[in-house]
């Protein structure tokens, strides 16, 4: 695992922008995007935003639920399910996308990178 | 090398046995010639009686062959030259063959009476035959003949608007089929319907009137009876003149000799369907013409089928009365014991046949009800799971177990063993998946019940949960949030289910919401329950960009709203293309781009389409009467104002509608959920057609309608769908698994058989008035209007991940092939994504 000292860290937006259970997109300083979700119990995850099955970056407009209580998005395109705490693909066991350490400092959302 | 075969009939059993061929014979090594006396393509004869709802052959049409098969229409074959094996038709057209089918059909019989023809005198066989019962414009109407096919023709002339009085020869009504008592309660129910029956007395002669045309009938009795269109069905006779005149061997009372394989006295020659003489009998069903089918089929290809005996077990519903017979239905059995049940009172005759020992099912008539149809049939032949006395009483309730090698779809020849296997070891679950995995069920439809006791038996729980979230379907989410008038998902999944939802219910729940008219589609927590489409108010496309779909009621534009399309696409880079619903998508655009691109729209007067969401899409028209020399109503004005009045409506799937100005149908309508085809009188309404991966035309659920009982029986049709059916379940399937199917519609909205009409009317009312554009409701409200950008820390920053090239001179997505490799950490390799 990466240390976390460095990591760059991104103020991407405030807390407050964010709503439960629907996604926005960042843009990260390297050109790479994440798709941020809040939970309704108020989990903060960031993945990829690159959907693998379609190439389109889209995963921060799909539905945010869960699968037998994991906090899940569904993919807009073709709907598989991730993990979102863990990027893991729930209907392809072979594919995984990427996920980001995500905190909340200053009021800031800041998602961290490599 | 390649044989020639030539098919002489191009009715239904001819068309089966060219299609079973062409299905079977994938190399092609038989070229197809049919040749066909009657001028129009093979339809369907068993559904004659429907013409007369539409007087569109069409609706009877069935499928045309490929191109490989070359059909001559309105050319009959007059000569076989068998030593040559050359067939010459009336025109002098001469085709050899290698070998030759004999699909002749039958000729009506005519009993030589006096006055039998006479002007106005008929008989009932071709779509051509209704058009001249139609035309001749008669008011009162006798039709000799009380069996199976005149009581079709009674229905017919009875939905042309006449009084038909029947005159059958023998002592009760369909004599072939049932049994006194079954005839006798068939009779009281026709009576009941205006019928006037004259059993057990021959007719004498068809009198002419004055203008010496027929005016009325005469019987042995000395009754008389008035009729100036008199309509002869009783009975058919084989078309086997051409074989005699070749020298082929023919039964004593007519038909061509066959074996069992349909050969005919000469090898090359085959005979199927009524033309046919198999074993001394002369089969005047389909049933067993399309079984013979199937033989010549197999033989021409090498095979060793052999006719599999006919069974003639019937079920169908004449003039609303079912009646079904099977198996030995008159006792003829040595020994055969009747148990009969009869209930005049409510309408319903059983009887079944049983051996002498009571413990074999032989046969049976049902009349009135003919539920157990289904489960008996099968049984005939083996022996009886319980008393034969219980299983005629009412509800009998008695556990039918039948053996696997029971046929439970006679159609098809499906046994219950095999069905089983589908459900246990195929791993079936729905009648749907059974129906596609066996093909029973997919013929005539009878055994359908039984398939649906066949998964329950094997332990299927036919779970009608939405999804993990919600053990409820979707109809019963809409009663609960209708009832309890619970407006948040929050609310309903804490008291209804469990979770926090997923990709399933909560668009059902949004979709819900949204019908019982609950505000715009993005506010609150209602955002975030819609699929892309819906919280963008735009069709996601392949490369993350979006399309554009402004409303074009009618497909009707001005020159200057066209010119606001064609200056928005061009200065925002958008492909474009022509719709299948007559309306323009604008391809490409990006997130950030829709609402500079909807502000440009709306204040040109444009709306939102709704091409994004399940809701109704268009309604498409022909030119109608303003412009069409042929149009009988105003097409265009009507589908304007149906799309106007049910945009914006939500429903369990997409709506697609068209109006047709005419018959000639020029808007595809019954391709369409709702389709209203002009008549002269007024309106015809069809429901449950679509396009897609199944097509289906709609059906006819009224006609000749005036136009505000029309838009009050659409208002109910649509109101009742987005109530009651399931989730992404189109018209058409929503129709078909409803108990009683189309009749059971018209009855709830047509005839108000529930007593909820009134609700359903003030429900789309309620839509209607509380109908705003979504793109407006956007476009006035900044919190909805910040949503809309590509990333939330670089709002103006385009996706980096999209790019495009040209095409035919338009912008297009650059094509990925396989799985990008940013942000993914694992996944298979690149070739297998490539191949999905």
């Amino acid at each position: 695992m990466t240390a976390v000292d460095e990591l760059t860290w991104t103020a991407v937006c405030e807390f407050g922008d964010l709503e439960p259970e629907r996604g926005v997109a960042a843009l990260l300083p390297g050109g790479e995007q994440v798709a941020l979700f809040l939970t309704y119990a108020g989990t903060l995850h960031a993945l990829s935003n690159v959907d693998p099955f379609s190439g389109a970056a889209v995963l921060s407009r799909g539905i945010v639920g869960d699968r037998t209580g994991m906090p899940v998005v569904s993919s807009p395109v073709y709907k598989q399910a991730f993990d979102l705490t863990t990027g893991q693909c729930l209907d392809e066991p072979d594919v995984r996308v990427r996920t980001y350490p995500v905190v909340v400092w200053d009021g800031f959302v800041r998602v961290g990178s490599p | 090398m390649t044989r020639t075969l030539v098919v002489v009939g191009n009715g239904m059993v001819g068309h089966r046995a060219v299609q079973a061929l062409r299905d079977r014979d994938a190399e092609g090594t038989w070229r197809v010639v049919v040749l066909a006396e009657e001028s129009r393509p093979a339809y369907d004869r068993v559904a004659l009686s429907s013409y007369v709802d539409t007087w569109d052959a069409g609706t009877l049409s069935l499928p045309e062959h490929d191109e490989s098969v070359q059909v001559r229409l309105g050319d009959p074959v007059r000569h076989i030259d068998r030593a040559a094996k050359v067939v010459t038709t009336a025109s002098g057209h001469e085709q050899g063959y290698d070998a030759l089918v004999l699909a002749t059909g039958s000729r009506p019989f005519v009993p030589p009476v006096p006055g039998h023809d006479l002007p106005g005198c008929h008989v009932y066989r071709t779509i051509e035959d209704l058009d001249l019962i139609r035309a001749s414009g008669g008011r009162s109407a006798v039709v000799i003949g009380g069996g199976l096919l005149g009581l079709e023709a009674a229905n017919a002339v009875r939905l042309m608007g006449m009084a038909p009085k029947v005159v059958e020869l023998a002592p009760r009504l369909m004599p072939l089929q049932v049994d006194e008592g079954g005839g006798a309660l068939l009779r009281r129910q026709v009576e009941r319907l205006g019928l006037e029956i004259h059993c057990g007395v021959s007719t004498v002669a068809v009198e002419a009137g004055g203008n010496g045309a027929a005016a009325g009938v005469s019987l042995a009795d000395g009754t008389r009876l008035d009729a100036d269109v008199v309509v002869f069905s009783a009975g058919i006779r084989p078309r086997d003149e051409l074989a005699r005149e070749s020298g082929l061997a023919v039964g004593e009372r007519g038909g061509i000799l066959v074996d069992e394989s349909c050969r005919t006295s000469d090898e090359s020659i085959y005979a199927v369907g009524e033309c046919a003489c198999l074993e001394g009998r002369v089969y005047g069903l389909v049933g067993p013409g399309y079984a013979m089918a199937e033989v010549v089929a197999d033989r021409l290809l090498g095979g060793g089928a052999v006719f599999p005996g006919a069974d003639t077990s019937t079920k169908l519903k004449l003039l609303g009365v079912d009646v079904a017979s099977f198996g030995d239905a008159h006792a003829a059995s040595p020994g055969a014991l009747e148990v009969v049940h009869n209930d005049p009172v409510s309408g319903s005759y059983r009887k079944l046949v049983v051996s002498d020992d009571a413990h074999v099912l032989l046969g049976g008539v049902l009349v009135g009800d003919a539920s157990q149809y289904a489960t008996l049939r099968p049984l005939v032949g083996r022996p009886l799971p319980a008393d034969p006395g219980s299983l005629v009483a009412p509800a009998g309730g008695v556990d039918l177990a039948l053996p696997d090698e029971a046929q439970v779809c006679s159609c098809h020849a499906v046994t219950k063993g095999q069905i089983t296997c589908a459900i246990n070891e195929s791993g079936c679950t729905d009648v749907a998946s059974v129906k596609s995995c066996t093909k029973a069920g997919t013929g005539c439809g009878s055994c359908v019940p039984m398939l649906k006791q066949l998964l329950d038996e094997c332990g299927v729980v036919q779970s009608k949960a939405l999804c993990e979230h919600f053990e409820q379907s979707r109809a019963e989410l809409f009663e609960v949030v209708r009832a309890t008038g619970i407006r948040t998902f929050s609310q309903l999944i804490a008291g209804y289910g469990k979770g926090r939802g997923c990709d399933i219910c909560k668009p059902v729940v949004a979709s819900i919401l949204a019908s019982l008219a609950t505000g715009h589609v993005l506010d609150g927590e209602q955002a975030g329950l819609q699929d892309t489409n819906d919280r963008f108010l735009a069709n996601l496309q392949r490369n993350g960009t979006y399309s554009v779909v402004p409303r074009i009621p009618g497909g009707e534009i001005t020159p200057e709203k066209l010119l606001v399309i064609a200056e928005v696409a061009r200065d925002f880079g958008l492909y474009t293309k022509i719709t299948g619903g007559q309306r323009i998508d604008l391809f490409g655009a990006t997130v950030d781009q829709l609402p500079p691109i909807w502000r440009r729209l709306v204040d040109a007067g444009f709306e939102s389409g709704h091409a994004y969401g399940k809701a109704l899409r268009t309604v498409k028209s022909c030119v109608g009467t303003t412009w069409c020399r042929y149009g009988v109503q105003d097409s265009v004005a009507l589908a304007i104002d149906l799309e106007l009045r049910y945009r914006g409506l939500r429903a369990p799937h997409k709506i697609k509608a068209g109006v047709s100005g005419c018959a000639r149908e020029c808007a595809e309508a019954r391709g369409k959920d709702f389709g209203v085809i002009a008549t002269e009188l007024g309106w015809n309404l069809y429901v449950g057609g679509n396009g897609g991966f199944k097509p289906r035309h709609a059906d006819l659920l009224v006609s000749d309608v005036d136009t505000e009982t029309l838009v009050r029986v659409i208002d109910r049709f649509l109101m009742f769908y987005v109530r009651t059916a399931d989730r992404l379940q189109r018209t058409a399937a929503w129709i078909e698994a409803m108990d009683g199917g189309l009749d059971h519609l018209r009855e709830v909205i047509v005839d108000d058989s529930l007593g909820i009409c009134a609700d359903l009317e003030s429900a789309m009312a309620e839509h209607i008035d509380s109908y705003q554009d979504e793109w407006r409701g956007v476009l006035e409200d900044p919190e909805k209007l910040a949503r809309f950008s590509s990333f939330v820390n670089a709002p103006g920053v385009p996706d980096p991940t999209i790019s495009f090239r040209e095409e035919r001179g338009q912008r297009v997505p650059t094509v990925q092939l396989g799985m990008p490799t940013e942000g993914l950490l694992a996944g298979p390799n690149i070739s297998e994504v490539a191949a999905r």
